[in-house]
């Protein structure tokens, strides 16, 4: 199971009271402003969960995987996402949780 | 752009829900993103990429003070993979210039 545009939409309605519409229009409102300011070339900095970055990379060699053909990979513009330290803690802590959970299971 | 900034334009978009509406339910979104990352769970939006985690197997480190060997334990650790419209759309590519792709759902 994966978290969802509609799970999300669902908690606001849920837990908020927004109305479904309104839920939903929000979330999708909410990816599509992060996307437009990537799109304008600015970073995206979110307190508590990440910052999503922009790079540069330069044209570089590739190869067709089923043919073998070389191809070059042209020069683009690629979205990085970095975890901030409140996310990468609580994932540590799950990660601690996952390994007892398995030497319990072992 | 900073999550009270991205809190400014939402609210001034959705007129119909207040400001503080609008803070809670971006403090309430980020919040079930981190939550289920944290509980091992994916995130899946399609358009804009998948959130998951990638593991990092234990390996040995040193004590900076000490120069100590230390074993540090494996960890997962959170990714992001951007969807094929927020590819694009950073790139600058309308999307007929680009190839064919399937996308998780």
């Amino acid at each position: 199971m994966a978290l969802t545009k509609a799970d999300m939409a669902e908690r606001l309605f849920d837990e908020l009271g927004l109305n479904k519409r309104e839920a939903k229009e929000l979330v999708e409102l909410f990816f599509e402003e992060i996307r437009g300011a990537l799109e304008d070339g600015e970073q995206v900095k979110l307190s508590g969960f990440g910052n999503f970055d922009l790079r540069d990379k330069n044209q570089r060699p590739g190869r067709n995987p089923k043919t073998g053909e070389e191809i070059p990979i042209t020069a683009r513009r690629v979205v990085t996402f970095r975890p901030g330290q409140k996310l990468k803690t609580r994932v540590e802590e799950y990660s601690e949780r996952f390994a007892a959970s398995e030497l319990g299971r072992a | 752009m900073t999550k009270s900034e991205l809190i400014e334009v939402l609210a001034r978009k959705q007129s119909q829900l207040s400001y503080k509406d609008v803070e809670t339910a971006v403090k309430a979104m980020i919040e079930h993103m981190s939550q289920s990352l944290s509980q091992g769970e994916r995130i899946e939006i399609r358009g804009f990429g998948s959130f998951s985690l990638h593991f990092r197997p234990p390996r040995v480190g040193r004590n900076p003070k000490t120069g100590d060997a230390v074993t540090l334990p494996g960890k997962f650790v959170p990714h992001f993979k951007p969807g094929k419209e927020l590819r694009e759309r950073v790139n600058g590519l309308t999307a007929d210039m680009t190839s064919r792709e399937v996308e998780p759902a």
